[in-house]
């Protein structure tokens, strides 16, 4: 299972975060993960939204550029070691990660982990043998 | 002081017959040996003979940028290569520049009007020039040379770039005159300062003639004060001849003296061609009347400017043309670099998804030009990935680069946010305040 992420295009100037917070507030959509990479001039925001199809139409309404990626979220117990053992088991494999996020769920014991692979479907696997739980956007979002 | 007395104050009148009777020799040579005037003049049934008058110049075709081009390299000499001893180059941006040839007697013509350049700012033998224009296929570097080794002058033959080491040579040479474009003289300048030198007490410098760029009085003035110097405005242009076109006087640094006795200057309505009387703005346009090797015909030049019919009080009798306040086309200058916009966007759209929405943004900054492109990222090339983004900046600055050779930098920015006015974008934005 792959959850699906929305990027957004962001300007290094002020207010344009606070634009798409607006944006996506307006159209009723709810943020359950969000990360942003900056470099001097631009910024990528990296959102998992409650409603991906809702938020994608009314950023582009309001003239932002946006890209759904594929990404793969798990589950792992929120205790000490927890990521080091997803990533030393991606480590073994050779399995090389282009970006990460975490953040704590509320309902439970655990970490959600959202990754971003290039060989996503070879990461899939070595997750699954290892018996990680691998989640959808929905289940991302009920958690 | 004035170089060459006899030419440079003729009286008018005899100034003007001198002036039919070169441009007489001149369209009969192009007729009879360049195939391009010819077929130009036969195609409006014009004959060297009617032209009768300086008048009958009108009668002309003009010739413009491209047309040097369409006949590379040497499609437009008049005379064959074996009389032709040293060819320049205009710094091309399309990939092929404008070439231009010179015989022995040009070569001399030329050491003569920078002589009268360098003198009407006040050089004269005994005096050291640091000629910091380059040297090469660039005419400022080696026009400026042979003037000054006329008047004999000591010349200090550094061209341009290595900064620190012309500071240094400032320093210990004590060089009492400069040539250089008046950004570099600035640049010059700050580096002076972050060496603990101070350009207006440390060098010997007493005047500076600068030209190749456009810049404003109140660049003179700041380059006056920075050097303790006068600060004196040459022009040229590579199709023309190179510097040697038109020189400012110490007297009055008031407007550039047209060397009219080799070049006659015209103004035109630059949308519909009529030629203007003398003091209404409009597009400058030359004619060379002594050259050999490479004469032009009516050369659109594209700067705008007015010319000055008053008698000058240093006692030359050419007329004077303004300063350049701008230009026809919207080419910009950076660096000393022809740079068409239409040029860089040929060059972003090779680039696979972009699309033309794009922007100029031309700064000057501790002195040198600096050129942002400004390019609206969209779903095509958007990535979550910022390396991705970066790839595609870093392209369009390696293309710029190696197409012009001028250094810029690239910004992404978000869709629609370049302003679009009836449909036409603004292109260039150029902020140097010259």
């Amino acid at each position: 299972m792959k959850a699906e992420q929305i990027s957004v295009f962001l300007e290094n100037k002020s207010g344009r975060l606070a634009e798409v917070m607006r944006v996506l507030g307006a159209a009723q959509v709810n943020i359950r993960a969000l990360s942003i990479a900056d470099t001097s001039d631009f910024g990528i925001l990296r959102i998992i939204v409650n409603d991906k199809e809702k938020a994608l139409a009314a950023l582009k309404e309001n003239n932002f550029t946006v890209s759904k990626t594929e990404v793969v979220a798990v589950e792992v117990p929120d205790t000490p070691g927890g990521l080091s053992k997803i990533l030393d088991l991606l480590d073994a494999k050779k399995v090389n990660v282009e970006y990460m996020y975490a953040f704590i769920e509320r309902h439970s014991e655990n970490a959600l982990i959202i990754f971003r692979f290039d060989e996503k479907t070879r990461a899939i696997e070595v997750l699954q043998k290892a018996g990680i739980t691998i989640l959808s956007s929905q289940e991302v979002y009920n958690r | 002081m004035i170089w060459n007395q006899e030419f440079e104050t003729l009286p008018r009148e005899a100034l003007e017959s001198l002036q039919l009777k070169r441009l007489q020799a001149t369209v009969n040579r192009v007729y009879a040996t360049v195939p391009f005037y010819k077929k130009k003049f036969d195609e409006i049934g014009l004959k060297p003979v009617h032209i009768k008058t300086l008048k009958d110049m009108r009668l002309l075709p003009f010739t413009v940028k491209t047309d040097l081009r369409d006949n590379y390299p040497f499609g437009l000499f008049s005379v064959p290569m074996s009389s032709v001893v040293r060819v320049h180059a205009s710094s091309g941006t399309t990939g092929k520049p404008i070439v231009v040839g010179y015989t022995r007697r040009d070569i001399d013509t030329w050491a003569e009007l920078m002589a009268r350049t360098l003198t009407a700012a006040g050089i004269h033998q005994g005096d050291i020039v640091h000629n910091a224009y380059g040297y090469g296929l660039f005419t400022g570097g080696l026009g400026a040379h042979y003037g000054a080794e006329r008047i004999g002058a000591s010349v200090v033959p550094i061209s341009g770039g290595n900064t620190k080491r012309q500071i240094l040579i400032l320093k210990d040479f004590g060089p009492t005159a400069i040539t250089c474009t008046p950004s570099y003289a600035l640049h010059l300048a700050d580096v002076a300062r972050e060496m603990g030198i101070d350009p207006a007490r440390d060098f010997k410098l007493r005047v500076g003639c600068f030209g190749a760029e456009a810049w404003s009085e109140n660049m003179r003035a700041q380059i006056e004060k920075t050097f303790n110097i006068d600060a004196i405005d040459i022009f040229g242009l590579t199709e023309v001849i190179g510097p040697g076109v038109s020189s400012e006087c110490l007297e009055a640094k008031n407007g550039l003296h047209v060397f009219e006795d080799h070049f006659i200057p015209e103004i035109i309505d630059p949308a519909s061609g009529e030629p203007l009387p003398w003091g209404e703005k409009g597009e400058l346009v030359f004619t060379s009347i002594t050259k050999e090797a490479f004469p032009v015909i009516r050369y659109r030049t594209r700067d705008l400017t007015r010319l000055n019919a008053e008698q000058c009080v240093c006692g030359r009798t050419f007329v004077r043309m303004e300063r350049i306040t701008g230009r026809t086309d919207d080419m910009l200058i950076i660096r000393g670099v022809n740079v068409f916009p239409s040029q860089i966007e040929s060059a972003l759209l090779q680039i696979e998804g972009l699309e033309p929405h794009y922007q100029i943004i031309v700064d000057r900054k501790n002195n040198l030009d600096t050129i942002e492109l400004q390019v609206e990222v969209n779903e095509k090339i958007f990535s979550d990935e910022v390396k991705k983004l970066e790839v595609i900046e870093k392209r369009v600055v390696h293309d710029i680069k190696e197409m012009f050779g001028v250094s810029c930098t690239c910004k992404l920015v978000e869709p629609k946010t370049i302003a679009r006015s009836e449909g036409k974008a603004q292109r260039v934005i150029d902020k140097r305040k010259i």
